[in-house]
């Protein structure tokens, strides 16, 4: 979870990720941020996500990502 | 012949009035519609003595901010579209160069232009669309206008910081609307999804030949570009065949495979430009949509739109480069090299371009106008304007034109046109700041700023996302101790480039 907030701060350091949970329902999020988020995730946590998981509720929050990711490395 | 961007409307609205002309795929507005509440916006703004004038229409993005745009157009005037993602200190310096006297808002905006320095009047639309048309007035205004009158006024990035207002006229935006359609084969059965923010003049490609051809043109949610499989659903469910988009909305669907899962199946018409196509992508694409036509379109903002087009026609490896084709119909590229002279064939040479494609210049900058719109050096004998572009480009050996790169330090990022210079002046008016360079590595497609100063690199983004819009921040800032200098005491840009390699996250 420290690794995925450090990815998010550094993006968006004006944002409370530890309790935000409407990252894409408040436009916080663009799909810039979205698409170097995916690649992020791959080369810190080796975690390829598949499109039918690019969704809105799997990024709403940093707690929906890590989830998101701790699902698939499994 | 035709000399005002509005008889596309008068004359389809009369064949097709039922037939949906701009929809979001909630909201839907039909030829009738567009019609009658730009003409009443039209009325309206006649009323109050707004003529010739600059109007700036400040909407989400929705079909009503469209209706707005042609209402402006109805009362004799021009558009300047304005965004809420803009910033509010870039909206600022825009007023002040514009200043307006009129301000088209819809409920959301209104509260927020409320706050704004401005003693001008600010209309809400759902109020004036419901002024009753004055059919007198309207024809009167279309009799009064000719085809270099201003239609719009949008606003570039600036290398000293001010962004550039470019402003076009019928004229201009007439012949490129013609062009564009031939080569792109438009037609009544056309189902556009446009991408690109209508705060620019891509959008021009999707606007005009709806109204031209009577096609229905989707103005597509952003927040569907986060999501690819959303993003080709809503393709799918509107029938959308053809697409203009910028390169990195197109890679945003391949790259993470959806092609493999699902297909937007009713494409036949891929147009796209503003940066390079990564070749590994647009195979993807190829492969995916075997039958369809896809176009690479170049063209810089103050030559109206796009300017030269390729249409892939043959297969391309995954090192090779899509070149940018030829010019449109009735627009010329003539390539320039340092002493003004065509360079030998197959050398680089400057592209600039001349016809009635260009533009009238920028807004209330004579000064910056000269310096790029500047007499054709190859013709002393009566006054024509070509456009020095800035770019960098050269003939193939199938005398296809390619770009190659730019000659200062603009840069293409996830589409839009930025000046690094313009983030530097602004992160040079921050407090603490002493010094600051920006660089842009095309591997990482990543903005890094260095710089010099009391502010840690957190405080530093949060200031400058008050300054900026969103795609000009920086994605990396990293503080140096001393910023590198070349021998010549300037910043030694190359330096920083190849000294402070791509490591990942810049701030360690």
């Amino acid at each position: 979870m420290e690794e995925l907030l450090e990815i998010l701060e550094e993006m968006h350091p004006d944002v409370d990720f530890t309790t935000c949970d409407t990252l894409i329902d408040s436009n916080i999020l663009d799909s810039f941020d979205i698409i170097a988020l995916i690649s992020e995730i791959k080369l810190e946590f080796g975690v390829t996500i598949p499109p039918d998981e690019i969704i809105p509720e799997n990024f709403n929050s940093a707690k929906a990502m890590y989830e998101l990711i701790e699902r698939l490395s499994d | 012949m035709q000399n005002n961007i509005l008889e596309y409307l008068d004359y389809t609205v009369k064949r097709v009035p039922e037939k949906i002309a701009y929809s979001n795929g909630e909201t839907g507005i039909s030829f009738r519609e567009v019609y009658d509440q730009a003409r009443a916006i039209g009325t309206f703004l006649n009323r109050q003595g707004v003529y010739k004038e600059p109007v700036v229409v400040f909407m989400n993005r929705h079909p009503k901010a469209i209706v707005a745009f042609y209402g402006v157009v109805y009362a004799g005037n021009f558009y300047v579209p304005i965004d809420e993602e803009m910033p509010r200190f870039r909206i600022e310096l825009i007023m002040e160069n514009l200043n307006p006297r009129a301000i088209i808002c819809d409920e959301t905006t209104k509260d927020i232009v409320e706050t704004f320095q401005y003693d001008g009047e600010i209309y809400l639309y759902d109020d004036i669309v419901k002024t009753p048309i004055d059919e007198d007035v309207i024809d009167r205004i279309r009799q009064a206008s000719i085809d270099t009158d201003p239609i719009y006024v949008v606003f570039t990035s600036g290398s000293t910081g001010i962004p550039k207002g470019v402003v076009a006229c019928h004229r201009s935006v007439i012949d490129y609307i013609e062009h564009l359609s031939e080569v792109l084969e438009f037609n009544e059965d056309t189902v556009f999804g446009n991408q690109t923010p209508l705060y620019f003049d891509a959008c021009l490609k999707e606007l005009y030949p709806t109204l031209k051809f009577g096609s229905t043109a989707y103005i597509i949610p952003k927040n569907l570009f986060m999501f690819p499989i959303r993003l080709v659903e809503f393709l799918n469910e509107h029938r959308i065949n053809t697409i203009c988009w910028v390169v990195s909305a197109l890679t945003m669907i391949s790259a993470f495979g959806v092609l493999d899962e699902t297909v937007p199946e009713h494409l036949h018409t891929v147009a796209f430009g503003s940066e390079v196509f990564p070749m590994k992508q647009f195979n993807l694409w190829r492969k995916a949509l075997p039958n369809a036509k896809f176009v690479n379109l170049y063209g810089p903002t103050e030559a109206t739109g796009m300017s030269c087009y390729y249409i892939v026609d043959r297969d391309f490896g995954d090192d090779e480069v899509l070149p940018i084709g030829r010019p449109f119909r009735n627009t010329d590229i003539i390539l320039l090299d340092e002493n003004n002279r065509i360079p030998a064939k197959g050398e680089v040479g400057e592209i600039c371009i001349r016809g009635t494609s260009l533009t009238m210049g920028y807004y209330n900058d004579p000064e910056r106008t000269r310096e790029v719109f500047v007499q054709n050096p190859l013709n002393n004998a009566y006054p024509e304007l070509i456009y020095r572009t800035g770019d960098l480009g050269r003939y193939n050996d199938r005398g296809e034109l390619m770009f190659i790169s730019r000659i200062d330090h603009q840069i293409k990022h996830m589409g839009h046109r930025i000046e690094l210079g313009e983030i530097e002046y602004n992160v040079n008016l921050i407090e603490g700041i002493k010094s600051a360079c920006c660089i842009y590595r095309e591997e990482t497609e990543k903005i890094e700023l260095y710089y010099v100063g009391d502010i840690d690199s957190k405080d530093l983004a949060i200031a400058l996302k008050k300054r900026l819009p969103r795609y000009m921040v920086p994605n990396i800032l990293r503080a140096l101790d001393e910023m590198p200098l070349t021998a010549n005491k300037k910043i030694d840009r190359v330096f920083l480039k190849e000294h402070y390699a791509k490591n990942k996250r810049g701030t360690k």
